[in-house]
């Protein structure tokens, strides 16, 4: 049995999250501290914006930062995440020794202990039960090198089919969508065309909050002269100036998207030439958008029919128009359609492959884009190969050194791992990088599941709540502390510099995966001594397929800041703008047009749960806070997640501002303050998702996946809403600890 | 300094307060910000601004210390009270139009922006501008912002003072200078003194 082997508050007081405000060895004069830059990126988010790490010469650790002004992409700009990004660096929490269970909490063990506990563990599940009876789950802020590895080591050293990665709970909507569409799963814009749009539609993101630098691309369209159309149920920050704001209802954005091709179509404005030259299957996606009249679709999205109409006109007359969608769109159980209804909005009016158009996910993770093209994901091989196809199994294996038939088939899925192990068929899994029991959906479910586990192996540089249920914690290496390559949101691939060493006896992943490789009788496809040996690797395994990086080397992304994939010869400059041209990535050339259909959310509306309940990120936190919630500055701009609710809905309830509400759903309850705001639809409520337990809004939301993507509808959850009697728990024992001061997270470093 | 202008347009910020985390950093705040930061009303909008010192040709702040205590600089950067002068009476609190300095009582001293000047003096940006994910505040050279929207004014009306500063407003292109006075923008027919800024509309929220 997995069970956390100490109480929360016994963990929470030995291992965080405590809060750091300041650097390392305190403020100082700089002068009397020589350090140098390192010349790296953010680790949060898929921005990947350039930095530079101040290190301290002395003791060689980090102490501060540096705008970076010459990296293109961000040209210095910083969200507040990157500006305090150093401080999970000579963080109290690090965990400096691997850790293993005990009787009462965890207690500090050799890495020779750990790792044969481990590779042991493993082995004696696989052998009672089966290969398939152990999964991996890798993580997309790792780099791309790292998620090779996390994937030729499941596959390879393991010899399981399961290994997914937290990226399905990000933009797989959009990759199961661009892939059948154009071949390729890649934004199709590098962002400096951004700017150069007369017409933007962005549909379900929240860029300044959750992609905060592009706002600076977008306001720079506006500078020349863009419309700005913003399709959000919340009035964001970007909406506020939006010259077309649509407040969707959430879960109908595919209503929205079709009404806009039906009024292209019904009056002419589509580009008869794109479509005849560089498009298959029209002709069906415009039957099927025949029944989506504005009206109808206005019913539904509770959006003004006229506006559908003006968003629609402007989109298609517009001589240049990018359409950029992110989660608000994606996580849905139709999020794969609704992407595809972008598409087919671009294709339809020939807004794609030149300058200044096209459409792109803004990807959220750290390494979102390149975390899912090496090999993590259950159903690709490096390179963005599909598994199943039998070209690219001889390739792979051929580099690896294996028999075709040795690399296993397609597994499950992050949420479909979780449950085969709540099923009692995975009795073992290994994760890096990933923190479950915050990020997936119905979380007292997913902490039902941990508990059933026969093993439970975690690397990690904190001990997420996640790692809480674990038998073993590997003590890893943070962002700064091994080098690689990473990729941004706009396809750029981008070099992550090793800053400094891994604290004490903690290690880089790579080592700890390749020492646990030879553990398990591997280690001759695992010889891998640096960095660099893993990359050169990659490149064969990546060369010839969609996500090539064949010639890609930390020299030339050093040398052009950056390289775009696809990168095939090491003389190639890289391809900044995919489907130039119009030509797609598929054999014929063609880019595909797919029909799109209507169905209802997996947790629908009735008179118990009358309220729809939409769930996001806020800018000062990110992901699942396993590191953010460790930074004083980032936690005290938003301590605890807050309920937004319109003021007809909160004065329908008797609900004012600061009240503590509970939120119920079919699945669970959550007590947490309201805050009444006039920028949420009335019949949507809206809970950020960064923290865990009985904060977490995780615990409301449901396992409904898209049948496609297999991604959960965080979107939409039925709910409804009270007006709670008194403080939650959580909230009176943090007062009395603080002594009625304030509540924050943890203590003060010195 | 070095060609580049401090210009300042709220219609861009979007509240991250990335500004402030950046400004804490300076080894001499030492984790204080020295940004002026407001959500306008977050029940009624989305809207935020954040706000450096605008650093004003005749600055109210020094007209007012009895103490002296308060200097500009030849780059026009005025400057947090001087320590051994300032005797923590306020004055410059209370009188500054635009609100910008900040009591530090634990330090009996007055604190503000001070463009960082450590850094302007370097030929670097400052870091509010330099990090500000939406230029929201930005420093840069004065052809690069005429590409934009909006349009800098540095002229100020409160009531019967005119104030002009270092740092610019960005605001609507019609737009000279900026009144923060309702009146101005009334008519009382044709009687009605004539106005001292010039009749226009107010920026949009």
């Amino acid at each position: 049995m997995a069970k956390p082997p100490a109480s929360l508050r016994e963990l929470t007081s030995r291992f965080g999250p405590h809060l750091n405000y300041t650097p390392a060895g305190g403020w100082r004069e700089e002068s009397t501290h020589p350090y140098h830059l390192v010349k790296t990126h953010c680790c949060f988010c898929g921005q990947q914006c350039g930095i530079q790490l101040k290190v301290e010469e002395e003791n060689q650790r980090v102490i501060g930062f540096e705008p970076w002004e010459e990296f293109p992409f961000n040209r210095g700009m910083l969200c507040p995440k990157g500006v305090k990004r150093y401080l999970q660096s000579e963080h109290p929490d690090r965990l400096l020794d691997p850790l293993m269970r005990a009787e009462q909490g965890f207690r500090r063990a050799t890495w020779e202990e750990a790792l044969d506990f481990t590779a042991a563990r493993l082995r004696e599940l696989q052998e009672k039960y089966g290969k398939d009876a152990v999964a991996v789950y890798g993580g997309a802020s790792l780099t791309t090198e790292k998620t090779y590895l996390v994937g030729k080591f499941a596959r390879v050293a393991l010899g399981t089919r399961h290994v997914d990665y937290n990226g399905r709970l990000c933009m797989v909507s959009a990759g199961h969508a661009y892939k059948p569409a154009f071949g390729v799963d890649r934004s199709l814009i590098p962002w400096e065309d951004i700017p150069k749009a007369q017409v933007l539609l962005i549909v379900g993101a929240n860029i300044g909050d959750c992609a905060p630098i592009t706002t600076d691309y977008v306001w720079r369209c506006r500078d020349n002269g863009g419309k700005l159309i913003v399709v959000d149920p919340r009035l964001t920050p970007i909406a506020r100036n939006a010259d077309l704001f649509l407040p969707v209802r959430p879960g109908t954005d595919l209503a929205l998207l079709m009404a806009m091709l039906h009024v292209v179509l019904r009056d002419g404005l589509e580009n008869r030439d794109f479509i005849a030259e560089h498009t298959t299957g029209f002709e069906a996606v415009a039957e099927s958008v025949k029944a989506w009249d504005p009206r109808r679709a206005a019913e539904m999205t509770g959006v003004p029919p006229e506006n559908i109409e003006k968003a629609a006109r402007w989109f298609a007359k517009a001589e240049r128009a990018i359409a950029l969608h992110a989660r608000g769109i994606e996580h849905h159980s139709k999020g794969v359609e609704n992407c595809t209804a972008v598409i087919n909005l671009c294709l339809a009016t020939g807004q794609i492959g030149r300058e200044g158009t096209g459409c792109s996910m803004i990807t959220g993770q750290g390494n979102g884009q390149g975390g899912r093209e090496q090999g993590q994901k259950c159903d690709q091989l490096p390179g963005q190969r599909q598994i199943d196809d039998p070209k690219a199994r001889r390739h792979v294996a051929s580099v690896w050194g294996i028999g075709e038939d040795e690399i296993p088939g397609k597994g499950l899925t992050a949420e479909e791992i979780m449950e085969a192990i709540h099923r009692g068929e995975i009795k073992g899994l290994l994760s890096i990088c990933f923190n479950p029991i915050v990020s997936l959906p119905d979380a007292n479910f997913t902490r039902e599941a941990l508990e059933k586990l026969e093993f439970f192996g975690v690397i990690d540089f904190f001990l997420s709540e996640t790692a809480q249920f674990a038998d073993v914690v590997l003590a890893g290496s943070l962002h700064e502390e091994e080098e690689g390559l990473s990729c941004s949101a706009e396809g750029r691939v981008i070099h992550i510099q090793k800053a400094v060493n891994p604290p004490a006896n903690a290690r880089a992943d790579c080592s700890i995966l390749c020492d646990l490789a030879r553990r398990m009788g591997k280690e001759k496809y695992f010889p891998f001594i640096s960095m660099r040996e893993i990359l050169d690797e990659m490149r064969e395994a990546s060369r010839g397929g969609v996500a090539d990086y064949y010639g890609i080397t930390y020299e030339k992304v050093d040398r052009q800041l950056g390289v775009f994939w696809p990168c095939p010869t090491p003389d190639h400059p890289g391809t900044p703008r995919l489907i130039e041209g119009g030509k797609s990535f598929h054999p014929d050339g063609k880019c595909r047009f797919r029909v799109t259909e209507w169905r209802p959310s997996g947790d629908p509306l009735d008179e118990n749960f009358p309220i729809l309940l939409t769930t996001g990120r806020v800018v000062s936190q990110y992901l699942s806070g396993a590191q953010t919630r460790r930074i004083g500055e980032l936690t005290e701009q938003y301590p605890n997640p807050r309920v937004e609710v319109h003021p007809r809905l909160a004065d329908q309830h008797g609900i004012r501002e600061g009240d503590w509400v509970t939120v119920t759903t079919r699945r669970s309850a959550v007590t947490l303050q309201a805050m009444v705001v006039k920028t949420i639809r009335p019949d949507t409520i809206f809970i950020p998702y960064h923290w865990p337990f009985d904060r977490s809004v995780n615990r409301l939301t449901h396992r409904t996946l898209d049948p496609q993507s297999k991604i959960p509808e965080f979107k939409v959850s039925a709910c409804r809403l009270q007006k709670a009697e008194r403080p939650p728990e959580w909230w009176v024992e943090r007062e009395a600890e603080s002594n009625g001061k304030k509540p924050v997270e943890g203590r003060k470093r010195g | 300094m070095f060609g580049y202008e401090f210009y300042v347009d709220p219609s861009r910020c979007i509240g991250c307060q990335s500004c402030m985390k950046a400004c804490e950093e300076c080894e001499t705040h030492r984790g204080k910000s020295m940004i002026n930061f407001d959500f306008i009303d977050r029940r009624e909008t989305i809207g935020t601004a954040a706000y450096v010192c605008w650093h004003c040709d005749d600055p109210t702040c020094a007209e007012v210390c009895p103490a002296d205590a308060i200097k500009k600089g030849e780059d026009g950067v005025v400057h947090s009270s001087l320590k051994p002068r300032c005797i923590a009476c306020w004055n410059c609190v209370l009188a500054c139009p635009f609100g910008i300095p900040k009591k530090v009582p634990e330090y009996e001293q007055m604190m503000k922006c001070d463009m960082c000047y450590d850094r302007t003096s370097a030929g670097k940006r400052p870091m509010c501008a330099t990090v500000c994910p939406s230029q929201a505040l930005a420093y840069v050279r004065p052809e690069e912002i005429a590409s934009r929207r909006e349009k800098p004014s540095n002229t100020f009306y409160f009531g019967e003072q005119r104030v002009t500063t270092k740092v610019f407003m960005m605001v609507p292109p019609e737009q000279n200078s900026v009144s923060i006075d309702v009146m101005d923008y009334m008519w009382e027919g044709e009687d009605e003194p004539v106005s001292p800024a010039e009749r226009g509309t107010p920026m949009a929220g």
